[in-house]
């Protein structure tokens, strides 16, 4: 199959940041340059967003708006701000990916009840972010095309990220909690509401006056018919709803689809069934208390989210890692791609109808790697290694033969096997080739990252283009396929799977003897003002972690860039006009995993 | 020729040991071609030895729950493969995550379509009192507060090893009902469990009345309970407490003093 393989490596250049944030300055002379600890940022009037973006977009060549999100600053106790300022912040982070490098961070300044433009227009991708902050915040974006409720549903009370927002079980702003530390009078949350359950509603609220509020929901309503006007056949589209339930959606993900016949002429993703509030918790957590719960988003490869985490931390604490603990860091994270990897070639076979057999001969090895992980961290799943300026624990005895084993007999075979016994098969091929079908350009404008945009031709991965930890001493490739389709999706992650068995080979053979962790460790502390944006090349995309801190031994804003989240952008894009079959196997190639979807 | 081990009547005795019935005895010479056992012996054990769980995952506990099917750990040694997509035809629920409040109404449609006899599982931390993410706003705390539970898995996510021995849990409960019992026999046995709704927050059908009672009563309930630490209040909302939470409090305040003390 190497036939249509066109390895490249190289991108452009680092993107010059300061630059870029000149070009708009010039365009806009308002606008205010701001430094926060590591990050320098350009603080921009809502009115003049739109045109800061274009000058980033089409003079600055940030073609990709990586991430979108909202600090609260309501009690933020720092002394760098002013305490008069707007309430709220909208953040803009974005990247170039024909230069790589740093990002661009634009803050705009919103007073509650004010509202922003949305960003739509410029960036497509911008959609569902913009959606979450609405449904968080209560920020709302002029112009947007859908600004429904997503993660939470329509109707509910309140937007639970400002942080005057309490839900039922609130005791306090930081743990760890006064009840349970030092003096453990501790009471079961459910005794403290009188119906025992984690829920409040508004005073004078009659459950029997309540009604189920319609929405307008694009596809349920507004029924189209392609030839409904025919002569003497007329047709009409129906709705099909795939799941929170159904064995294809990888978890609790529901499709609202519009079908003609079997073609779907809409889709609309509808979300927020797992979502468990990792941010409003990771909000009332110690630092380093979040580092369990970043195993907990894309739960299939822990190591990769506790790296993104961690490499954010640093950047804020400027915390210097010892070269060995990069080295295990880069075998653990590229081991759980290889996870991620095998997984979810296993399971797009699995939506193609090949039941079970690919996805079982890709357990087995993941079940080797997992108790590599299981013996070097004590869990199988939640590893919870990572920590600021290190790793928790060396590795034990015998340890690093075993990987060997793994990597360099079991692994590259079971990746022979698994191309032998799929890539040319006629099922996969037919049903792959020319399917869900996006251009390249289309998804750097839909934020789409990772495995997806790879599988299209752009050579963007950051372990390149901005690289982080000790990627920059090993040899290898960063895999593109040309044909943007479900099949090249499938195939972009054995190609990838491959490059990753490399990495940890050499690391294995690099591996220097040191301190596994830098600083003093600790439980508690208390990292400088500022804000920083760490990002790593998860396996599902680029995965970044946005942290505010405000010299509390708290995060002040913990926000996950989440790729599974920001991909399904595409989702409709990609869908719309293949068969409803196709819909879940382009729905399995993006590869989402709820727990990031949702947080 | 046979395959058989010299021993094989013996084992096989062994192995339906545990069904025959305790007091009728077979004829000698019947031994080896009639069985006596009861209703309930027979019934169960088929129950128990089919139990086909939905193919129904939340989270993180559902990939171990895929990988306790999958070949290592190879559910379908417990006869449990089968996992059904359709709850028609499913006997087992094994809520494998977070139950959020957007999902639950879903699980309990899904729970109210299983056929009787139906058994519930709460696998893993979340499920079982709302795990790491308690005190979440769209969090559940535990299944159990909207569907009955059979069994509950602690670990976060629980080993294959540990789903496996819930299992047995559950096949160990499923040995000991009765056919002359059991309540999807009784007239008024299988009850419906009532779908919640989402309102401005999820609320029970079951439970209007008592939340009509506390926000028509004037003041907003539980909507902050706690105290500012930098204002220096109550910290843990220990203003509207109930008696149970106080009890709790002071034993654990006593248990503190003692080792202090000690």
């Amino acid at each position: 199959m190497s036939d249509i393989v066109a390895p490249s490596t190289t991108v452009a250049g680092p993107l010059d940041v300061a630059g870029t944030l000149a070009l708009v300055q010039e365009a806009l002379p308002d606008a205010k340059p701001v430094s926060a600890g590591p990050t320098d940022y350009l603080e921009v009037a809502p009115d003049q967003l739109i045109e800061a973006l274009q000058v980033l977009r089409d003079q600055g060549g940030c073609d990709l708006l990586s991430s979108i999100t909202c600090t609260d600053y309501l009690s933020y106790q720092g002394r760098a701000r002013a305490k008069d300022g707007p309430r709220f912040e909208v953040v803009y982070h974005l990247y170039s990916t024909a230069q790589g490098g740093d990002c661009v961070v634009l803050h705009v300044p919103v007073d509650d009840g004010e509202s922003l433009p949305t960003a739509t227009p410029v960036y497509p991708g911008a959609n569902l972010q913009e959606r979450e902050v609405w449904d968080l915040y209560g920020l709302v974006f002029d112009g947007h095309p859908n600004l429904r409720r997503i993660l939470l549903w329509e109707g509910f009370e309140g937007h639970p990220m400002r942080k005057d927002w309490h839900e039922a079980y609130y005791e306090e702003d930081q743990k760890p909690f006064r009840s349970r530390h030092p003096r453990a009078d501790f009471a079961r949350s459910e005794d403290k509401v009188p119906w025992g359950k984690n829920t409040r509603y508004p005073a004078d609220w009659d459950p029997d006056d309540w009604q189920e509020p319609v929405t307008y929901v694009p596809v349920s309503q507004d029924p189209r018919s392609r030839n409904g006007a025919g002569d003497h056949l007329s047709t009409e589209s129906v709705v099909v709803n795939l799941g929170p339930h159904h064995p294809s959606t990888h978890g609790v993900f529901r499709m609202i689809v519009r079908i003609e016949g079997e073609t779907v002429i809409a889709l609309e993703p509808d979300m927020g069934y797992l979502h468990r509030n990792h941010e409003k918790i990771g909000e009332r957590n110690t630092w380093l208390m979040n580092m369990p719960f970043t195993d907990r988003l894309d739960y299939i490869n822990s190591m990769s989210n506790n790296w993104g985490y961690a490499l954010a931390v640093e950047k804020l604490m400027g915390l210097e890692v010892p070269e060995r603990a990069e080295y295990l860091r880069v075998i653990m994270a590229e081991l759980s791609r290889i996870v991620n990897h095998l997984w979810s070639i296993g399971f797009i076979l699995n939506d193609l109808g090949a039941l079970q057999t690919p996805a079982l001969y890709a357990i087995e090895e993941r079940e080797m790697i997992l108790d590599l992980f299981e013996s070097v961290s004590g869990a199988r799943m939640m590893c919870n290694y990572l920590r600021f300026g290190g790793v928790h624990r060396d590795l034990p005895a015998g340890w690093a033969e075993r990987a060997r084993y793994v990597v360099h007999e079991r692994l590259p075979r079971a990746l022979d096997q698994l191309d032998d016994l799929l890539s040319g098969n006629e099922i996969v091929n037919t049903r792959g080739r020319g399917v869900g079908y996006l251009s390249a350009e289309q998804l750097i404008s839909l934020s789409v990252t990772g495995p997806m945009i790879r599988a299209a031709g752009v050579p963007y991965d950051i372990r390149r283009c901005e690289p982080y930890g000790v990627y920059d001493r090993f040899d290898f490739d960063i895999p593109t396929l040309p044909h943007s389709d479900v099949y090249d999706r499938y195939y972009i992650r054995l190609l990838e799977a491959r490059e990753s068995v490399r990495i940890v080979q050499q690391a294995l053979a690099g591996l220097p003897e040191g301190d596994i962790l830098a600083g003093k460790g600790g439980y508690v502390f208390r990292p400088p003002e500022g804000e920083a944006y760490g990002r790593v090349e998860g396996p599902k995309g680029e995965l970044g972690f946005y942290l505010v801190s405000d010299g509390k031994p708290n995060p002040y804003r913990y926000h996950i860039r989440a790729p599974s989240y920001i991909n399904l952008n595409a989702l409709a894009p990609m869908t719309v006009g293949y068969k409803v079959a196709d819909a879940i196997v382009i729905l399995g190639a993006i590869d989402i995993v709820l727990g990031e979807v949702d947080r | 020729m046979s395959l058989a081990p010299p021993n094989f009547p013996d084992l096989k005795t062994d192995q339906v040991e545990s069904y025959l019935h305790p007091s009728v005895s077979v004829p000698e010479g019947l031994n080896n071609n009639v069985l006596v056992t009861t209703i309930d012996r027979l019934y169960n054990w088929s129950r128990r030895s089919s139990m086909w769980p939905l193919l129904f995952g939340l989270a993180c506990c559902a990939i171990e729950m895929i990988a306790t099917a999958s070949s290592r750990f190879d559910l379908s040694r417990f006869g449990m493969e089968v996992m059904r997509p359709s709850p028609r035809q499913s006997d087992l629920m094994i809520v494998s995550g977070t139950v959020t409040k957007k999902m639950v109404p879903a699980i309990v449609r899904i729970y109210n379509q299983m056929a009787e006899p139906r058994y519930v599982i709460a696998m893993g931390a979340c499920a079982t009192g709302g795990g790491p993410f308690k005190e979440g706003y769209n969090v559940v705390s535990g299944i159990d507060k909207y569907v009955p539970v059979d069994v509950y898995i602690p670990g976060c996510p629980p080993t294959p090893e540990a789903l496996m021995f819930g299992l047995m849990k559950m096949h160990q409960k499923v040995d000991t009902q009765s056919v002359t019992t059991a309540d999807w026999y009784k007239r008024e046995g299988s009850a419906f469990v009532p779908v919640p709704h989402l309102g401005p927050d999820i609320f029970d059908p079951r439970q209007a009345d008592l939340i009509r009672a506390e926000t028509m009563s004037g003041e907003a309930v539980a909507a902050d309970t706690g105290g500012d630490r930098a204002e220096g209040g109550v910290p843990g909302g220990l203003r509207n407490l109930g008696e149970k939470a106080k009890a709790r409090i002071a034993q654990a305040k006593e248990r503190a003093a003692a080792r202090l003390a000690g």
